[in-house]
């Protein structure tokens, strides 16, 4: 195959010297037919699979739908009204919002601990970046299987518990509805931990030594050379798992789903939940939709005034910058 | 596996037997035919059973062929009505009956078979019913499910209870020896909804009447003051707490902690379950002697209740047709219902068989026991989330499981079934 393509003679002929006007022009123009040529297949698939079905969602959001038959109940935005004057809902967007700001508070600084501590030369590095990478490697559903085993009660977590000691932290983890969201929370932790600290450690390789050296001439404690120089320049990947982490946060579903479905009596719903639970387990395709598109539009003015605000400066150039 | 689903009823059905005078036995003048086949058994023995019985068809009827897709049941909840509203539906799939079956109908791609079905559906007596809307055969079971309390005889005799509780009173009294003797009375598997919904169901089932039960089907309502009382009788029977601890977070089926796995190892005396689960048991237990140790009784009477203490809640596992290959779908439909496959089916412990000569082919003792119960039985109530339209099932349900977690209150779960029909979020 490679013979054949060195063989082959060039299929665009390489202009010859033609007059300078005429070859901006040209190149102007073959640039255009270029990204057409480039984007097109791409813009297919985009909209295809993502604007067509967002548009089509809005659509079917303001009927009153089984998901048999025509569509014909047009209730406008009542399904919108249904779903934000419900407790459940309500409640649903509040646990999201829980897990996103505990997220933040929570897993960001261990991310950035364990990710400063594994940057470090130490015996064992490689093999306790394994293990703290490792259950990000699991699937979601896995992961939710193996917890809800493990925190049943008298179960793996309670023994544990137990045998050393501190058998008073045991709890309904599951059942106890003022403490499930936790619980959830506790293994959504200990499922994504490993992705911040990769990311994290990533950015760390990207802070030049000389910088760190220099401090500590200048007489910079550990502290200060962590807080004053290396921080700062983790900024930039700080943000971005941010961002991933509050996405990941307001689309929480498949944990949730297989460890509580939403309960007990809807103490652990989130928003996509809350969808499946409503929308398709129901029949009611018109209101699920709009649950959707509520969904959506929350993500999408997250993502919007978080790339404006604080991604602005990370992303220059690459977003905003003519050539 | 959780095989939950509708059943019978009453029934008039006529033993048609003019033969094949309807569409019944034509698909050879029909041309070849390969049917798409969505069933739910992903799991041994009866998926390869599935396979072999599509075979053996395919070997006397040699114009109708095969494409099995097993799906998760889970899975029917979102492929049907998708796969309904495309162009290319699966010939023959899952069916449950009940509401959801009426909902589907509605997209028109539902063969009606009650034509091509009257060679065959005579002896199915009752258990055909919750096929029907509107009196028209929609689909057909080929095996029924029902509900009881399974038990662990051992556990029992060791609390010292001798015979199996026939009341609610005596069941309280069982629970409070159970009590006393270290174990937990009854598992429950409240994380999963539906087993909490067995309850209410059946406090409904022995308060009122059956006229009452049909009658609020029909209209879809619980207006009737039983419904109401039947959640006041729960809330006492609740109040004894009879479950083991953090109920509204075990699951039913998965593990040894879940409901299923504590009765099979022995920490726990008693499940409120459907028929298969002694096979959900089984799985979850190193104990090979597990089926010589457990036995099944019906849900005890309840004083002063309206009910018929015979009747039955629970369910069956059927298939409906689409309109692209109705006839070779319903014959295969009658095959399935036949002498042959029903002792089949009868031996591999899955359910109940849908005719009399499936139950005499059975060989477990707690399904003879349970096929018995069922034959007897006045009535077989369908699980009221399937015999209610989908949304007002489900909703249903969600107030059962809010009200074992202590929210709301009998009123509740009676008001939710209204305000889904009236279209309430």
């Amino acid at each position: 195959m490679s013979a054949a393509i060195t063989t082959r003679p060039p299929t665009a002929p390489v202009p010859h010297a033609p007059a300078a006007g005429g070859t901006r022009r040209r190149s102007r123009l073959r640039t255009r037919l270029e990204l057409a040529l480039l984007l097109v297949p791409a813009l297919v698939l985009f909209a295809g699979f993502v604007l067509i079905p967002i548009g089509v969602a809005g659509y079917y959001s303001l009927y009153s739908w089984n998901g048999f038959g025509p569509i014909t109940d047009f209730v406008g935005l009542d399904n919108y009204v249904d779903a934000f004057s419900g407790e459940v809902f309500q409640g649903a967007i509040g646990h999201n919002l829980i897990i996103a700001v505990l997220s933040i508070v929570v897993q960001l600084p261990l991310s950035i601990g364990l990710a400063l501590l594994l940057n470090r030369k130490l015996r064992g590095r490689t093999f306790l970046r394994m293990v703290v990478f490792a259950p990000y490697v699991l699937s979601e559903a896995v992961t939710a299987v193996i917890w809800l085993l493990m925190l049943q009660p008298g179960g793996f977590v309670d023994e544990v518990l137990r045998g050393v000691g501190l058998g008073g932290l045991v709890q309904l983890w599951l059942a106890d509805q003022s403490i499930v969201l936790y619980t959830l929370f506790l293994v959504i932790t200990w499922k994504y931990i490993g992705f911040g600290v990769i990311l994290l450690l990533a950015g760390l390789q990207g802070v030049p030594p000389e910088l760190r050296e220099a401090a500590a001439l200048d007489g910079a404690s550990a502290w200060q050379i962590t807080r004053h120089v290396v921080l700062p320049l983790l900024g930039p990947t700080i943000r971005v798992w941010i961002f991933l982490s509050v996405i990941g946060s307001l689309q929480l579903f498949d944990l949730v789903w297989i460890m509580t479905l939403g309960g007990p009596a809807n103490a652990s719903t989130t928003m996509a939940t809350y969808l499946v639970d409503h929308g398709f387990k129901r029949y009611e395709f018109g209101f699920g939709s709009a649950v959707a598109v509520i969904l959506f539009i929350i993500c999408f003015l997250f993502a919007l005034l978080y790339q404006r605000f604080a991604l602005r400066r990370d992303t220059e150039g690459a977003l905003t910058g003519v050539r | 596996m959780r095989s939950r689903k509708p059943l019978a009823l009453f029934a008039a059905a006529a033993f048609v037997l003019a033969g094949c005078s309807g569409g019944g036995g034509d698909a050879s003048t029909d041309g070849p035919v390969t049917l798409t086949w969505w069933h739910n058994r992903t799991t041994e023995p009866m998926k390869s059973k599935w396979q072999q019985i599509a075979d053996d068809f395919t070997k006397s009827h040699p114009n109708t062929k095969f494409t099995i897709e097993p799906l998760q049941n889970e899975q029917f909840q979102t492929k049907v009505p998708l796969a309904l509203q495309g162009n290319t539906p699966p010939d023959l799939f899952q069916q449950w009956g009940g509401g959801a079956l009426a909902d589907q109908i509605k997209s028109g791609k539902i063969a009606d078979i009650s034509q091509a079905s009257s060679g065959w559906i005579g002896p199915l007596a009752k258990n055909a019913d919750g096929w029907k809307v509107g009196g028209k055969q929609y689909g057909a079971p080929y095996l029924m499910h029902a509900v009881g309390f399974w038990y662990r005889k051992d556990v029992f005799a060791n609390a010292g209870i001798t015979t199996p509780p026939t009341t609610v009173d005596e069941l309280n009294a069982a629970v409070t020896k159970l009590k006393t003797a270290g174990v937990t009375p009854i598992a429950l598997g409240g994380k999963d909804r539906w087993p909490d919904a067995f309850y209410w169901a059946y406090f409904a089932v022995r308060q009122c009447s059956v006229d009452t039960l049909k009658k609020a089907v029909e209209k879809t309502e619980l207006t009737d003051p039983c419904f109401l009382k039947a959640g006041e009788n729960l809330k006492s029977f609740l109040d004894t707490k009879p479950f083991q601890d953090g109920f509204v977070g075990t699951p039913a089926q998965q593990g040894a902690g879940s409901s299923a796995g504590l009765v099979a190892n022995g920490k726990a005396a008693m499940e409120l379950q459907g028929d298969w689960n002694p096979d959900v048991m089984q799985a979850l237990t190193e104990d090979k002697e597990l089926g010589s140790k457990i036995g099944w009784f019906p849900f005890p009477s309840v004083p002063g209740g309206q009910g018929d203490p015979s009747v039955l809640l629970g369910g069956g596992d059927g298939f409906s047709c689409t309109t692209r290959a109705a006839t070779a779908c319903a014959e295969f439909l009658g095959h399935l219902v036949g002498d042959d496959v029903q002792k089949i089916l009868a031996e591999t412990n899955s359910g109940l068989p849908v005719t009399p000569a499936g139950v005499a082919a059975l060989k477990s003792e707690p399904h003879k026991a349970i096929a018995e119960v069922m034959t007897k039985a006045s009535h077989v109530q369908l699980y009221f989330d399937t015999a209610f339209p989908t949304k007002v099932g489900q909703a249903l349900n969600d107030a059962i499981a809010n009200f074992f977690a202590g929210q709301g209150g009998p009123d509740t779960i009676v008001k939710s079934v209204s305000e889904a029909a009236a279209g309430n979020k």
